[in-house]
């Protein structure tokens, strides 16, 4: 299948370029936070730094979790979908520390 | 000391099922708390969506006169894709477009609000902005849950965990086993604002009918599916994904949807619309093999939260799973309340009604399907089989004469790296799996 990052650039089907991509930060401006002060997911990237598999990065469909040139993993809590992959794949005990936004914060959905 | 209030039960997650279980509960003259984390039910769930609204039936008559209904679905398609091909099996029948109705597009936000506003007609209490952080638990069985406001704990006769795929108040309980990823799938979906006359004139329906499309072979290297379903002024199209494989690397969720977005098939349903929203949300794929104890000492689990979402291929079916389960643990509460047994043995005739309802006989039935819908050939071969049969059957070769489906069929099996006694085997299975 054809497709060019989800950065900006024109996705090219077989039949040409139908339409632009629009960019990760538009995608993500189109859904609501309503963020709470305290993280409700925390990494410990001193773990990440042993890790070998790194699923948390493809696999987080809101793309919070960046690699660092050194090894880590930088992580920001506010733009979450609470959907739980991140947790569910990583493999090393006590990286994600995962719960729920206070009652009343964190995503809102309307037309989905 | 935090001052703790008493109800009948308390239902925690104001989703379908949790919704359903709270209606059946009030219903029958209980005082139930029905506790959501989001600031209104519906906040925090997105789908599809398709709501196969016939489970209503037992709980609100007439309900498709108050439903809010996006478009009642009277096309129905299952799409089988390549990079550069589809064939599509296209079933349309406008009954579907009349009372009784079978299933209708529907946001959850509008829809999970109605339904747990109906069960506050009966009497429950709704409380929203509430996260439930914990069961409380006195000598061994659930006795009510902790929650994040300040006025404290609710205690309650009976819990009712109907707090979707990630339910931790199952997992805390125990009654889950190994959580593996391999058992489930996450959905991401953009809604595409597009003017109504647009949308019907794409999809070729009128009025407040739509269409729902069920599509395999949309992947690439990640086992899933994908689904395109029209609303009255959107249209939703989104992917399910395997866990482990898009952890696995290679491609994200939104590359792998703008890909489908620019397949020859879609591309010219979707184009020029904007991304009114994009949405997440995990499912439990594996169905009955996946499924925690359903019941504990004070405790019943239902919808999402016991793996109750059925993930077949052709069928996508998780909100009227949840509503039968839900409905079938409040009527279960209840009878439990009234003989003044609520342990666990008490409690057991939940799991005697789910298995003489659709719930868990569908299940049971269907038990191999999911893990059939995710295997190799499903998911690598019977694709673009399909689509090169189709192909080579529509396909004029004049001068050369035509080659003859027999042919045809013998040709694109070898051709695609299958045995014929393979694939008798797999349609075998198939047909075991669905019948
Ligand atoms: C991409 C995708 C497509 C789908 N398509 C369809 C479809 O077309 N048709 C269909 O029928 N099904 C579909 N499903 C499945 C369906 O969405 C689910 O099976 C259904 O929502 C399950 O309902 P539920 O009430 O069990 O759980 P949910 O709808 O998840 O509700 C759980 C509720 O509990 C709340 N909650 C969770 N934890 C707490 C807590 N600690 N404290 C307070 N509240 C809490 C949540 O906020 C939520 O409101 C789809 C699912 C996905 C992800
Ligand atoms: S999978 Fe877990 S341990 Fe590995 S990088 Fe991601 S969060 Fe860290
Ligand atoms: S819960 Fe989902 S959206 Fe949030 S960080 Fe984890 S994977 Fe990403």
């Amino acid at each position: 299948m054809t497709a060019r990052g989800a950065q900006g650039n024109e996705v090219v089907g077989p039949l040409g370029p139908t339409y632009p991509a629009i960019s990760f930060e538009t995608r993500m401006d189109s859904v609501e936070f309503r963020v709470h002060e305290r993280p409700h997911i925390v990494v410990d990237d001193t773990i990440c730094r042993d890790c070998s598999v790194r699923g948390c990065i493809t696999a987080c469909p809101a793309n919070l979790f960046i690699p660092t040139s050194d090894g880590g993993i930088l992580f920001n809590y506010e733009q979450c979908f609470e959907c739980g992959t991140c947790y569910l794949v990583c493999n090393e005990e006590g990286a994600i520390s995962w719960s729920y936004p206070e009652g009343g914060h964190g995503v809102v959905f309307h037309s989905s | 000391m935090t001052e703790t209030t008493e109800f009948d039960a308390v239902v925690v997650g104001a989703g379908p099922a949790g919704a359903a279980a709270a209606f059946e509960l009030a219903r029958a003259g209980r005082s139930v708390a029905l506790v959501e984390r989001g600031p209104f039910p519906g906040s925090k769930n997105m789908y599809g969506g398709v709501v196969y609204g016939r489970i209503l039936d037992t709980l609100i008559p007439r309900w498709w006169e108050e439903m809010p209904v996006q478009r009642w679905v009277t096309r129905r398609q299952t799409m089988l894709m390549t990079g550069h091909q589809a064939l599509t099996i296209d079933y349309r029948t406008d009954t579907w477009g009349r009372p009784p109705y079978n299933g209708a597009t529907a946001y959850r936000p509008d829809f999970d609000s109605w339904l747990a506003d109906k069960a506050v007609q009966q009497g429950a209490t709704l409380l929203c902005s509430t996260t439930v952080t914990g069961l409380l638990v006195e000598g061994g069985r659930t006795v009510g849950v902790r929650t994040d406001r300040p006025d404290g704990d609710l205690r309650a006769g009976v819990v009712i965990a109907a707090d979707g795929v990630n339910s931790f108040l199952a997992k805390e309980a125990g009654l889950y086993g190994e959580v593996s990823a391999d058992n489930y799938t996450v959905g991401v979906k953009e809604t595409i604002a597009l003017p109504r006359e647009v949308i019907d004139e794409r999809f070729a329906v009128r009025g407040d009918h739509g269409v729902d499309i069920e599509i395999i072979g949309c992947t690439g290297e990640v086992p899933g599916g994908g689904f395109l379903y029209t609303n009255a002024d959107t249209v939703a199209v989104g992917l399910v994904l395997s866990l482990p494989a898009l952890a696995a690397g290679g491609s994200r969720p939104e590359e792998l949807l703008a890909a489908l977005k620019a397949h020859p098939a879609v591309a010219p349903l979707v184009e020029g619309g904007e991304v009114k929203e994009y949405s997440a949300h995990v499912i439990p794929e594996a169905g009955y093999d996946m499924m925690p104890e359903l019941v504990g000492d004070g405790l019943l689990v239902a919808g999402d939260a016991a793996a109750m979402c059925l993930a077949a291929g052709v069928w996508l079916e998780g909100v009227n799973f949840a509503i039968g389960s839900g409905a079938a643990a409040g009527r279960a509460a209840h009878a439990a309340l009234r003989s003044g047994d609520t342990t666990a043995a008490g409690l057991a005739g939940y799991r005697t009604r789910l298995e003489s309802s659709f719930v868990l006989a569908d299940h049971r039935k269907l038990r191999e399907a999911p893990h059939l819908v995710m295997g190799d050939l499903a998911q690598r071969q019977l694709p673009g089989l399909a689509c090169d049969v189709a192909e080579a059957v529509f396909q004029v070769t004049n001068p050369d004469p035509k080659p003859g489906l027999v042919r045809i069929a013998r040709k694109q099996i070898a051709r695609h790296g299958l045995k014929l006694p393979t694939v008798a085997r797999e349609t075998i299975r198939a047909l075991r799996a669905y019948g």
